[in-house]
């Protein structure tokens, strides 16, 4: 073979190999670190995966938000108006975040059903709430308005 | 008034750009030299005439004029002036504007400063510079013009600028990367050009390098704006988040690193000359991507401007016109026939060709990452999100797996070189920085692996460089003489390469070494961290020209004694009643202090507190300005300056055929 | 031809992510249809806000109006509080739902601000936004002359929202009212 042509088939080979190693490394870094987003009724019907990494998110439920008085322990519960899911979290909140606002928090179920956070996000004000919070409410707000008509 | 003439002056500039984009490609078309030697004057007319629209705006921003609907919506009669003028880019329009005004300033600078290239390439590229800014400037004209007013309607005062935009940092932050991404529609349109006309050799690769760097030395230090900019404004200490707009500026930074790397090997050896056309269209293609992304409303984001479906579907059609006309051109047009130039394994293309393997993985695994929540959604497969993990999973031994051949670069040769030479010539810098990642780290803190390797790794970059640089030197007659005799090219690359080093070891040892701790603390509480005590000495409420704040005042001491007195602010904007934590750092070259104030906790005036300890956080970007440093210093290579018989080229291209 | 071809690879590789961007566009995270859409408001009767009265149903309906759900824990609903302020002096009949509140923070909070409704709902408990369907502060629904809601906009609503939207909605609302 023409030695040119030679390093070309080279190259390809080691390119490929290289970009399948990656493409590798990408499918298995994804399997390990995506979440999915549940909303509170999923949950409370069991469709969540008890102790896997997942998004919850929905409105704050008033009066639901408790700080320990001496650490940074606060339980709330999220709400999609079909139901709640009760969140754990130790830490500080993010500014934006409020009773009857959305918020998304992102942890583990434990076998109680209750979240244990490990990140919450709150996010209003221009863009109103987080777009998977509006969607979950929306698909609530569905159900809901099937069930009360 | 003043609106009016703004809106006036910007259809004129469309019109100018318009015109750029047609007579002088009709005239390369048909040899038309008289049609093409108008280009360089409506390049520059156009900058004047966006540039007078850019100035009423920015008049309209700092006289209150409330008439205007993005004054309005984005200022306030209470704002500082400075905060004022950078309220123009701070919304979707004035951005919008801004991203035009900087596409003008680069189509006028090609112009000016290419006395050396022949009037046929100039004509192309300044076309094409001026088909981009007729898609930006209809794009403002037709969906998001800046200067509509609210009349009748007037209000009294204005909405006020986001307060987390209201910072210095973010006062220069958009224009740099605006210089970063629009800048690379320079080497886009040599691409286009190139391709147009079929001539691809070293000449045009000399042509299109300074350019290059130029706008990837912008990048560079928007980049590290925005990320430092995160770090101390948004509250709890991060420094970069993987957030898709993020990402939108930093995958055209990851494929512009590929190509002015890959433009190296097609100037000096004529190498990978389609491959480079591809590499420079495609970062131009994520820029544009980047802005779609900001714009359309596919992706959340913490920085996304307000979206409009309406906006989204115009950038996505004009992406596609000018993605899929360039991709269309190259493919039909592209030197199918590979470039019959051999080199070694062992030799400086071998090791440029890795380079350019890694950043291109990198750039498709951060794109497939970012788009791959709007994927699994467009398939109806669930709400998905790709959190830092992933990104750091993937990333991090790309880097790592790129250090070892950085090392080598600047040492090798091109076409040939031999392993005896390498391992003679980074011997000694290998045995050192084996020796650096064993012990450095033991005066830091416990021994740490990753430390260590990003110690030795970065050890092994500057030590390489260092003595590539003695060996160049030392053959001079005196220091002095050998160090003038090294051109702004090798300067520059140096620099950037020491600066890869900086940023690597400063991003490694921050997030291994970083400690954080968030607590709940009262007025006359200590804590410690890290051998610092931050003592919460008092509460005071503090008034802003715009704001309200609570105001925890801190002190830190080491072994007793004085450090640093630190304010974080709990700030409540009074137009818009936003709250906003306003962190407090003492910075040093070693290590950063941070303290940042969550929520009142209980009635006793005590508060959660974030207090962080983040060691050579600031390497990071220092090593990011030592990179746009030597991607500057490079433009000031003599070799871009030598000057070309332009009638020369012509004959040739005509004796082309093309 | 063969390596001719392969040169279309990246045209073709972005045309397939193209279709994707497109089909991002029309997934707008932001819209939310309600299901009350051309439906009659729900009954209530409910205090009125800084009155010692009941309001019902019946008494909102006959003109066209906006009625706007609020609330003093809602920052959203400060900035909109302007234009809401605005709106109301253009001759726009505006009623508020004070959504979950407490009645005395909302009476200093339109005492400090500026009263732009006709009069306020004290849905305390939230019962009338359940009927709505809110999922939050702030919404604002268009209901006609016969009582039925027809537009439903949720979060703030400013210049954009009542030039583009709502105001060519409630001017073609009033003509109809007024033709037929």
């Amino acid at each position: 073979m023409h030695p040119v042509r030679k390093q070309r088939l080279l190259i390809v080979l080691f390119v490929v190999l290289f970009s399948s190693a990656a493409a590798g490394l990408v499918m298995y870094a994804l399997s390990g670190n995506i979440n999915l987003f549940f909303p509170p009724a999923d949950i409370a019907q069991g469709k969540a995966p008890v102790g896997q990494p997942i998004r919850v998110g929905g409105m704050v439920v008033a009066d639901s938000v408790q700080r320990s008085d001496n650490s940074l322990a606060v339980t709330f519960e999220l709400t999609d108006y079909t139901a709640n899911v009760s969140v754990v979290y130790e830490g500080i909140l993010p500014d934006l975040f409020g009773e009857g606002q959305g918020a998304v928090a992102a942890g583990r179920l434990n076998e109680q059903g209750v979240l244990v956070a490990t990140e919450v996000l709150a996010k209003h004000d221009e863009n109103y709430m987080p777009p998977e919070v509006a969607d979950a409410l929306e698909q609530s707000g569905f159900d809901h308005k099937g069930n009360a008509r | 008034m003043i609106p009016e003439l703004g809106h006036f002056a910007l259809i004129i500039g469309f019109c100018l750009a318009l015109i750029l984009a047609t007579v002088p490609a009709w005239g390369a078309w048909r040899r038309n030299s008289r049609a093409m030697a108008l280009a360089p004057g409506l390049a520059l007319g156009l900058l004047v005439f966006v540039a007078i629209s850019f100035a009423c705006l920015s008049i309209a921003f700092l006289q209150d004029d409330f008439s205007v609907k993005v004054v309005a919506s984005n200022s306030n009669s209470l704002l500082p002036p400075v905060y004022k003028f950078s309220a123009v880019w701070g919304n979707h329009e004035g951005s919008l504007l801004l991203w035009a005004l900087i596409l003008s300033l680069w189509t006028s600078a090609v112009a000016v400063f290419s006395a050396q290239l022949p009037l046929l390439v100039l004509a192309r590229v300044l076309s094409v510079m001026g088909a981009v800014g007729v898609g930006f400037l209809s794009f403002l004209l037709l969906t998001s013009n800046p200067f509509a007013r609210l009349l009748p309607g007037t209000p009294a005062d204005g909405n006020d600028l986001n307060p987390l935009l209201q910072d210095p940092g973010l006062i220069i932050h958009p224009p740099l990367l605006y210089m970063g991404y629009v800048g690379f529609s320079v080497a886009f349109a040599f691409a286009i050009a190139a391709l147009l006309g079929g001539r691809l050799d070293a000449s045009w690769a000399r042509w299109s390098r300074p350019w290059t760097n130029a706008a990837w030395a912008f990048l560079s230090l928007g980049i590290m704006l925005g990320s430092w900019w995160a770090y101390y404004e948004l509250g709890w200490g991060g420094w970069w988040f993987w957030d898709p707009v993020e990402n939108a500026s930093f995958m055209p930074w990851l494929a512009g690193t590929a190509l002015l790397h890959s433009l190296a090997a097609t100037e000096k050896r004529g190498l990978f000359k389609s491959w480079t056309l591809l590499l420079a269209i495609f970062a131009f293609s994520l820029s544009l991507l980047g802005t779609f992304m900001v714009r359309s409303g596919v992706l959340t984001s913490v920085h996304a401007f307000a979206t409009d479906p309406a906006r989204g579907l115009f950038i996505l059609v004009f992406l596609a016109l000018v993605v899929g006309g360039s991709l269309t051109l190259y493919a039909l047009r592209a030197p199918a026939v590979s470039s019959r130039v051999s080199f070694d394994w062992v030799s400086r293309e071998s090791l440029i060709l890795c380079n350019n393997v890694v950043f291109l993985v990198a750039t498709i695994t951060v794109l497939f990452g970012t788009l791959f929540p709007l994927i699994m959604d467009a398939l109806g497969a669930g709400k998905y999100s790709v959190g830092p993990p992933y990104f750091n999973a993937v990333f991090v031994p790309l880097m790592a797996l790129l250090v070892p051949f950085m090392g080598l670069g600047p040492v090798a040769r091109w076409k040939r070189d031999s392993v005896r030479r390498w391992r003679s010539e980074l011997l000694f810098p290998t045995v050192v920085a084996v020796l650096c990642g064993l012990t450095l780290p033991l005066f830091n803190a416990d021994y740490n692996l990753w430390v260590a390797l990003a110690v030795a790794l970065s050890a092994w970059l500057v030590l390489g460089l260092s003595r590539d640089l003695w060996y160049r030197v030392r053959g001079a007659v005196s220091l002095a003489a050998g160090l003038r005799r090294i051109t702004p090219s090798y300067w520059g690359m140096f620099l950037a390469h020491l600066g890869f080093a900086a940023c690597v070891t400063g991003i490694v040892a921050t997030s291994q070494y970083n400690i954080e701790h968030d607590l709940k603390m009262s007025p006359g509480d200590t804590e410690t961290l890290a051998g610092y005590e931050f003592r919460f000495v008092e509460l005071v409420p503090v008034r802003g020209p715009n704001f309200l704040a609570d105001e925890a005042r801190v002190e830190v001491y080491r072994n007793g004694e004085f450090v640093a007195r630190l304010a974080p602010q709990k700030r409540r904007y009074m137009a818009t009643g936003q709250v906003m934590t306003e962190a407090a750092i003492d910075p040093g070259l070693f290590r950063d202090l941070y303290v940042a104030m969550g929520e009142p906790i209980g009635e006793d005036g005590a508060w959660a507190i974030r207090l962080h300890y983040k060691p050579m956080v600031r390497w990071m970007w220092l090593g990011a300005i030592l990179m746009g440093l030597g991607g500057f210093t490079t433009v000031f290579d003599k070799r871009y300056r030598r000057l070309r018989s332009p009638a020369a080229v012509s004959a040739s291209e005509a004796a082309h055929g093309v | 031809m063969g390596s001719r071809l392969k040169l279309f690879l990246p045209l073709i590789l972005f045309a397939i992510m193209a279709v994707f961007l497109f089909r991002g566009l029309s997934l707008d995270p932001q819209a939310m249809p309600s299901a009350l859409i051309d439906q009659p408001l729900p009954e209530f009767t409910l205090p009125v806000l800084g009155e010692d009265r009941l309001l019902k149903r019946d008494e909102l309906v006959g003109e066209v109006a906006l009625l706007n759900v609020w609330a003093t824990w809602c920052s959203s609903c400060r900035v909109e509080h302007p234009y809401l302020l605005q709106i109301a002096a253009s001759g726009v009949p505006v009623y508020g739902i004070n959504y979950k509140d407490d009645d005395a923070a909302a009476g200093r909070w339109l005492a400090e601000l500026g009263n732009p409704y006709r009069a306020n709902i004290a849905d305390r408990e939230g019962s009338l936004g359940l009927d709505l369907g809110v999922y939050g502060a702030p919404e604002t629904y268009l209901v006609d002359a016969r009582g039925v809601v027809r537009y439903r906009h949720v979060g703030v609503v400013d210049e954009r929202v009542w030039q583009t939207i709502l105001q060519p909605l409630y001017q073609q609302l009033n003509a109809q009212g007024s033709g037929g």
